[in-house]
């Protein structure tokens, strides 16, 4: 048994936690919250020289050939930071999507400028307010032509390029969209998160180039977003980690009726309730994240179960920081609501809670009619 | 990251595997395990197979593998021991009944019990011959079981013992037992304890049944009459009683870890199995939803424990994660008993399990779990424990502290 990371892994890890803890403290995401930058230049510029954004991808298309353990070690400490980067859009979806499905002369075209961090990418799937189904695809791709509006992208609006699902005749597909090209219009829309930001992105016959086989584009944004639900799900346990420490931190400090406030039970309990998520999150996670590294058949279900544990985990840090903070952590000023906000959006960028219940339920049908299958065999 | 042996762990599952298979007679049906109200009907007879059992195993080397050979064990690894316990688990033996022995009296008596003692006792009660019972908890003293009032009275070379246990599992059938009592109550509470070691066959022990809410009987009260203890049978030293517990009590949170069945799979294939309107209960988003919440859980429970077994195999203590275990698992049996009764609608309350083949489980989940929230430390000291040792919050102030233990106003307990 050895369910865990490698002390090479752990040391990337460190290596990161330390590099954004000098580079990223709580100052650079606020300076976004309340500024009019879209992302934290400087911080992006930091994240590509150290190579992080090339960390999955091969050295033969420029990047540094580690595994997916690696990524989620970056993942896990870019969530503690609330990091205000375009990174799990240009890494976790767009390099994915390519490395995934891309051709010899999309990935020798793309991939090197991506772990260079010159290409940001995004994942454009969103219609507005409604569940995205393989059939209710509303923007079309017809004759290498998108049209159609997207709405909201992450980082829709400083990305290079979009890998946009649109209808062809042959079905749901995949086209790559520049979005600094023709027939492109883009404009930031306020989000409850404004540290990453988010777009509409119009299209008008805006040149699309196809990603996959056409008409098989549901299946690929499928196995895409399973890979990048455990990405996004070591992000939200750093993020829910963070919010214990700082809960801990603070209920030790703060005194009320003569004593510190985390010597009531009230307070205790709800802090071991946070600490229990966090590690049944973290147990969900590191399986989702060996699934991903080993390509095993168990992925879509250990990446959903990762997914799930670890929305349910930061939804309850981060929003019981605040209560353990009391007033002073419902304040602007206070760093409370960058977690909360955080929080909140990382569990709607691949889809709800509530979907992602469904899809899990969904794996877990077809594996036990599959075992039923075989022994009736 | 993987979840492979080592290879000296995927020999010796090898060999316990081909052991078992010639050995323990089956494997345990797949499937919804049956549950019957246990009364203590067809006891005796279980203990003694459990007996007979564990000698076998004892012979093989399997009996307590991670003790050392001078004490009846086998000399092996928490590795191997946990490996054993994995590949018994798919078999239909007798078990559990040995558990509080093995799991916390002999621990206690290994690190207290002077070593002509531990000679004698320890091989019999690793072979199964004798079976211990721990004697901590009383009407008055339970989460707080430091204001246990059970008083010792030096009398020569002996203590004369009076008072009351409770909760106090198999002491019906149990050899000795470990007990911890008052020496002196004038001391402040956690001062005048002292902890000894006692043969259940003495005069003035007398023990009576309990009967559970779900109607079995596994524990007992446990009354003291001028119980004559030699001090040779002390263990630790005079006053040191409230240390000893705790090291026993460290040893009970290690020991009572998993909750069984139903789990997730058998609430899975139950929603598969009924229906609820015109279709599968398992179509239905509620019922979806609940799920997917209680495989997260199970599945981070089995995670978590993988990771403390990563742990072991490295030789490294278990981290603290491994102290959810309980907690979870107690509430989240406890929803899906309920939950699976609620999908039988009003033949849900059936218990019969004959005139609703392989359904009572549900209900008699139901009816035990809450058990399962209060032993071995309620829901609500295993918080504290997570809060205090785990994420180091602040101890609670307490009235109690530094007063002489008979001035503890006590309430009408």
């Amino acid at each position: 048994m050895n369910f865990d990371f490698s002390d090479a892994q752990k040391m990337l890890k460190t290596q990161a936690r330390d590099f954004l803890k000098s580079a990223c403290p709580t100052t650079v995401p606020r300076r976004i919250l309340d500024g009019n930058e879209p992302y934290a230049a400087e911080l992006w510029k930091g994240i590509v020289d150290l190579e992080f954004t090339g960390i999955s991808i091969p050295e033969q298309y420029g990047g540094i050939g580690y595994g997916y353990l690696e990524l989620c070690c970056v993942a896990e400490e870019l969530g503690r930071a609330v990091a205000p980067v375009p990174f799990s859009s240009s890494v976790y979806l767009a390099t994915e999507a390519i490395l995934a499905a891309g051709s010899e002369e999309q990935k020798k075209k793309y991939l090197p400028q991506l772990a260079a961090g010159k290409l940001i990418g995004t994942f454009a799937l969103a219609e507005g307010a409604k569940v995205p189904t393989a059939k209710n695809q509303e923007t079309k791709l017809e004759g290498g032509k998108v049209t159609g509006e997207k709405l909201p992208v992450p980082d829709g609006d400083v990305a290079d390029f979009a890998i946009v699902v649109a209808s062809s005749s042959r079905g749901p597909s995949l086209a790559i969209v520049d979005l600094k090209g023709s027939g492109v219009k883009r404009e930031a829309v306020a989000t409850i998160d404004p540290t990453r930001s988010h777009a509409r992105v119009h299209f008008s016959g805006a040149p699309g180039e196809l990603l996959g086989v056409e008409g098989k584009g549901w299946e690929l944004k499928e196995s895409i977003f399973d890979r990048a639900a455990v990405l996004y799900a070591m992000e939200q346990l750093g993020g829910s980690d963070a919010c214990l420490a700082m809960s801990v931190d603070y209920a030790k400090g703060r005194y009320a009726f003569g004593r510190p406030i985390g010597s009531f039970q009230a307070i205790k309990h709800k802090l071991a309730d946070m600490y229990i998520k966090n590690e049944l999150a973290r147990a969900n996670c590191y399986y989702g994240a060996w699934a991903l590294q080993s390509g095993a058949k168990e992925l879509p279900v250990a990446a959903a179960g990762a997914r799930i544990s670890a929305t349910q985990a930061y939804h309850f840090a981060s929003k019981e920081n605040i209560q353990t903070h009391g007033g002073i952590g419902f304040t602007w000023e206070h760093d409370c609501h960058l977690f909360y906000r955080r929080s909140k959006l990382l569990s709607l960028v691949l889809g709800s809670l509530h979907s992602w219940k469904d899809r899990l339920i969904t794996h877990l049908e077809k594996q036990a009619e599959g075992s039923a299958a075989s022994a009736a065999a | 990251m993987d979840f492979n042996d080592t290879q000296q762990e995927s020999q010796y599952r090898q060999q316990v595997r081909t052991w078992l298979d010639a050995n323990a007679g089956g494997l345990k049906p797949t499937g919804p395990s049956v549950f019957d109200a246990q009364t203590r009907r067809g006891e005796a007879d279980y203990v003694e197979r459990a007996k007979e059992w564990q000698a076998k195993k004892t012979d093989a080397g399997y009996g307590v593998i991670q003790w050392p050979k001078e004490y009846g064990g086998a000399g092996g690894s928490q590795m191997q021991a946990i490996i054993y316990r994995e590949e018994e688990a798919r078999y239909e033996v007798p078990a559990g009944v040995f558990d509080i022995g093995l799991g916390m009296c002999g621990p206690v008596l290994m690190m207290y019990a002077d070593e002509a003692t531990k000679r004698r006792l320890l091989p019999s009660m690793a072979r199964g011959q004798d079976i211990w019972c721990q004697l901590f908890s009383e009407p008055i003293a339970g989460s707080d079981l430091a204001g246990l009032r059970t008083r010792a009275q030096r009398d020569g070379d002996d203590w004369i013992v009076n008072g009351q246990k409770v909760w106090t599992s198999g002491a019906h059938y149990s050899r000795y037992g470990i007990l911890v009592t008052r020496h002196d109550p004038t001391m402040a509470k956690h001062k005048g304890l002292t902890f000894f070691w006692l043969d259940m066959k003495s005069p003035g022990v007398e023990v009576k049944p309990i009967r559970q809410i779900s109607g079995a009987s596994n524990f007992n009260e446990v009354f003291f009459t001028n119980v004559r203890i030699p001090d040779s049978q002390r263990l630790g030293e005079v006053g040191e009683g409230w240390q000893v517990s705790i090291t026993t009590l460290m040893n009970e949170r290690l020991a009572v870890g998993t909750v069984g069945a139903p789990d997730f799979k058998e609430i899975f294939a139950l929603t598969r199995r009924v229906a609820l309107g015109d279709q599968p209960a398992i179509k239905s988003a509620a019922v979806r939803s609940r799920l997917a919440d209680w495989y997260v859980e199970a599945e981070g429970l089995r995670l978590t424990k993988a990771r403390t077994m990563t742990r072991l195999s490295r030789g490294e203590t278990p981290g603290p994660e491994a102290s959810i275990a309980k907690l979870v698992g107690g509430v989240k049996q406890q929803e899906i008993g309920s939950f699976g009764a609620d999908l039988l609608e009003q033949a849900g309350a059936v218990l019969d399990s004959d005139v609703l083949p392989g359904h009572g489980m549900f209900q008699q989940a139901y009816l035990a779990s809450p058990g399962i929230r209060i032993a071995g430390g309620s829901d609500e000291i295993l918080r504290n424990i997570i809060a205090e040792r785990v994420l180091n919050l602040p101890g609670d102030i307490r009235v109690d502290r530094d007063v002489p233990y008979n001035e503890i106003p006590t309430g009408k307990g």
